[in-house]
C-alpha cells in the first residue's frame, strides 16, 4: 500500500501559542490512520493543519507526492481531502438537501450513486430531507457532517471525534458507518473513544503536547496498558 | 384617507431606496464580516452616473444601466484594492471604508462640481394618477416595484440556485464553505459587486424621486441602511426588506405628524428592536 499522506516535523501556531510543536506521521492507502491523545494534545489542529485552515509555520504536508502546506483550503479540499471537523459544521439554516447540494462537486452518475448509498446507511438523511439542518439531532448533525464530505469522490476522508456528544447508540450507528465507508476511501480518524478508535483503526499514531510520541499497530495498543494509561489515561 | 395611503406609498418608495443600499450591506457584513462604511458613496455614485448618463443619453433606462455598472465596477475595484486587504481586521475596515467614503464624495465634486445637481424622472414616470381623492404619484409606484423585482430576483437566486446556496452556507460557516471545496474569495467579490450594484440602482432612482442629488447624499442615507441592517438582522436579506420598509413608512408618518420626531424614529426603532431582540428581526442567534 503506497503513502498517501505524509506529514513532517510540522509546527502550527494559533495566535501565539505554538499548538504543534512537531507532529509527524504518514497514512497508507485504504488503511484508518487514528490520531489519539488527551484533550487539548494538538489532534484538531493537526487536521486543521492538513486542510490549510491553520497552516504550518515548519515542516512538509505531502498528499498524493505533492506538498499541499501553504495552499489554501479549497484547493486542498479540491485535491480530494474531505473534513468531518468537530463541531459538525452544518449550515444551520439551509436544509439536509441544501447542505448536501453546497458540497456536490458534481450532479452526474456517479456522484447520485453516492448520494443513494449515503441515504441508504443514514436513513434519518431521507426522512429529514427538507428539514434545517439546525433542528436535527446531534447523531443526525454528526450523520448528515459525514454524509457531506463522502458525496464527493474524495480519496481521504479527515474525521474529528465523531462519536463526542452522542449517545452510544448514536455512537455505534457512526462506527458502523466508518467501517463500511473504509472499504471505499483512506480514514485519518481523531477519536477519544478507544473503543471506537481500536475497532475501526488499523494503525495509530499518539499526539502529546504537540508532537507525535509514538505509533504502531492498533492491536499493539490494544495489549500495550502502560502506554494508554501513559499517554490516554486509560488502562 | 387619501393623506394615509399618499403617506404609505412615500414611506414605501423611500423603504425601497433604503433597501437597495441595505440588501448589499447586509450580505456583504453577513458573508465577508466586513463592515464597510463606504457603501453610501457607491449610493451617491449610482445617483451621480444615472443623472449624468440621463441629461447625456436621454434614455432613463440606459441611464439605470449605466448606474448598475458603475456600481458593479466600483465594487469590483473597491473589493480587491481596498477591503481584500484588510479582511478579519474590523478597525481596519472602519477607517479605510470611512476614508473611502470620503474620498468617493470629494471625486464626486472634482468630476460633477461642488452644487447640488437637479433631476427629473422621464415624461412616462413622471406625473401621478388620480384614483377619487387620492393622488398616487407614477415614479413612486416606480420605485415600489422596482424594489419589490431586485427583492424577488436576488430571494430566486439566493434560494434556487448553487452560487444562492453558497453565498447562505456562507454567511453561516465561511469555513467550512471552504472545507468543501469552494473558492469563497471569489464568491466575496461577487457578493460585494452585486451589492455595489444595487446601492448604485438605489442612487439613480433617488435623484428623480428627491429631485436633486449632492455629494454628501451617501452618508445620509448609509446611516439608514446601518440601522437597516441592524433591525433586520446582520447577513439576512429578508430581514432587510421588511425593516427598510418599517424604517421608510414610520419615517414618513412622522414627517408628516410630528415633525421634530422624524429622524429620531429610526433611532427608537432600532432600540425596541435591540432591547428585544438584539440580533435583529430575521437575525440568526449567537
Amino acid at each position: 500500500m503506497s503513502t498517501q499522506l505524509k506529514l513532517s516535523e510540522v509546527e502550527t501556531y494559533i495566535g501565539q501559542y505554538h499548538i504543534l510543536q512537531g507532529v509527524s506521521f504518514e497514512v497508507r492507502e485504504g488503511e484508518v490512520t487514528v490520531l489519539l491523545g488527551r484533550n487539548g494534545a494538538g489532534k484538531t489542529t493537526t487536521l486543521r493543519t492538513i486542510m490549510g485552515l491553520n497552516p504550518p509555520s515548519k515542516g512538509e504536508v505531502i498528499y498524493k507526492g505533492e506538498v499541499i502546506q501553504g495552499l489554501p483550503t479549497y484547493t486542498v479540499a479540491q485535491k480530494g481531502i474531505g473534513y468531518v471537523p468537530e463541531d459538525q459544521g452544518i449550515f444551520s439554516g439551509l436544509t439536509v438537501e441544501e447542505n448536501m447540494k453546497v458540497a456536490m462537486k458534481n450532479n452526474d452518475d456517479a456522484t447520485k450513486e453516492r448520494l443513494d448509498w449515503i441515504l441508504e446507511l443514514f436513513p434519518d438523511l431521507k426522512k429529514f430531507w427538507k428539514k434545517q439542518g439546525g433542528l436535527l439531532s446531534g447523531g443526525q448533525k454528526q450523520m448528515l457532517s459525514i454524509a457531506r464530505a463522502y458525496i464527493n469522490e474524495n480519496d481521504l476522508l479527515l474525521i474529528d471525534e465523531p462519536s463526542k456528544g452522542l449517545a452510544p447508540i448514536v455512537v455505534e450507528k457512526v462506527m458502523e458507518t466508518i467501517l463500511q465507508m473504509k472499504e471505499k476511501t483512506t480514514i485519518v480518524l481523531v477519536e477519544q473513544n478507544f473503543m471506537m478508535a481500536s475497532t475501526i483503526g488499523d494503525k495509530f499514531y499518539i499526539i502529546d503536547d504537540g508532537k507525535t510520541v509514538s505509533e504502531g499497530s492498533m492491536n499493539l495498543l490494544k495489549e500495550d496498558e502502560e502506554m494508554r494509561r501513559k499517554y490516554l489515561g486509560i488502562a | 384617507m387619501d393623506v394615509l395611503i399618499n403617506l404609505s406609498l412615500n414611506g414605501l418608495a423611500t423603504g425601497m431606496l433604503i433597501f437597495l443600499l441595505a440588501a448589499g450591506l447586509t450580505l456583504i457584513f453577513g458573508l465577508m464580516d466586513v463592515l464597510n462604511f463606504a457603501h453610501g458613496g457607491l449610493f451617491a455614485w449610482g445617483a451621480y452616473s444615472g443623472t449624468w448618463i440621463y441629461a447625456t443619453t436621454g434614455s432613463f433606462l440606459i441611464a439605470i444601466a449605466g448606474a448598475i455598472l458603475t456600481g458593479l465596477i466600483l465594487g469590483l475595484l473597491t473589493e480587491r484594492w481596498i477591503i481584500k486587504p484588510v479582511y478579519g481586521n474590523h478597525v481596519q475596515q472602519i477607517l479605510i471604508t470611512l476614508g473611502l467614503m470620503l474620498v468617493l464624495s470629494e471625486l464626486l465634486k472634482v468630476v460633477w462640481g461642488p452644487n447640488q445637481i437637479s433631476a427629473s424622472p422621464p415624461s412616462y414616470l413622471a406625473g401621478s394618477w388620480e384614483l377619487g381623492n387620492v393622488i398616487i404619484i407614477k415614479y413612486r409606484v416606480f420605485i415600489i416595484a422596482v424594489g419589490i423585482l431586485v427583492f424577488g430576483l436576488v430571494q430566486y437566486i439566493l434560494k434556487n440556485t448553487k452560487i444562492g446556496l453558497i453565498v447562505r452556507a456562507g454567511v453561516m460557516d465561511k469555513e467550512m464553505v471552504q472545507a468543501l471545496g469552494i473558492n469563497i474569495q471569489k464568491v466575496f467579490m461577487l457578493v460585494f459587486m452585486i451589492g455595489a450594484g444595487m446601492a448604485a440602482l438605489g442612487g439613480a432612482m433617488l435623484g428623480p424621486y428627491s429631485g436633486v442629488i449632492y455629494a454628501e447624499m451617501g452618508l445620509e442615507f448609509a446611516i439608514l441602511a446601518f440601522i437597516v441592517v441592524v433591525i433586520g438582522g446582520m447577513g439576512s436579506f429578508p430581514g432587510s426588506i421588511l425593516a427598510a420598509i418599517l424604517v421608510g413608512v414610520s419615517g414618513s408618518f412622522m414627517a408628516y405628524y410630528v415633525p421634530s420626531l422624524s429622524l429620531a424614529v429610526n433611532m427608537l426603532l432600532m432600540a425596541v428592536v435591540l432591547i428585544f431582540r438584539p440580533q435583529g428581526l430575521f437575525g440568526l442567534k449567537g
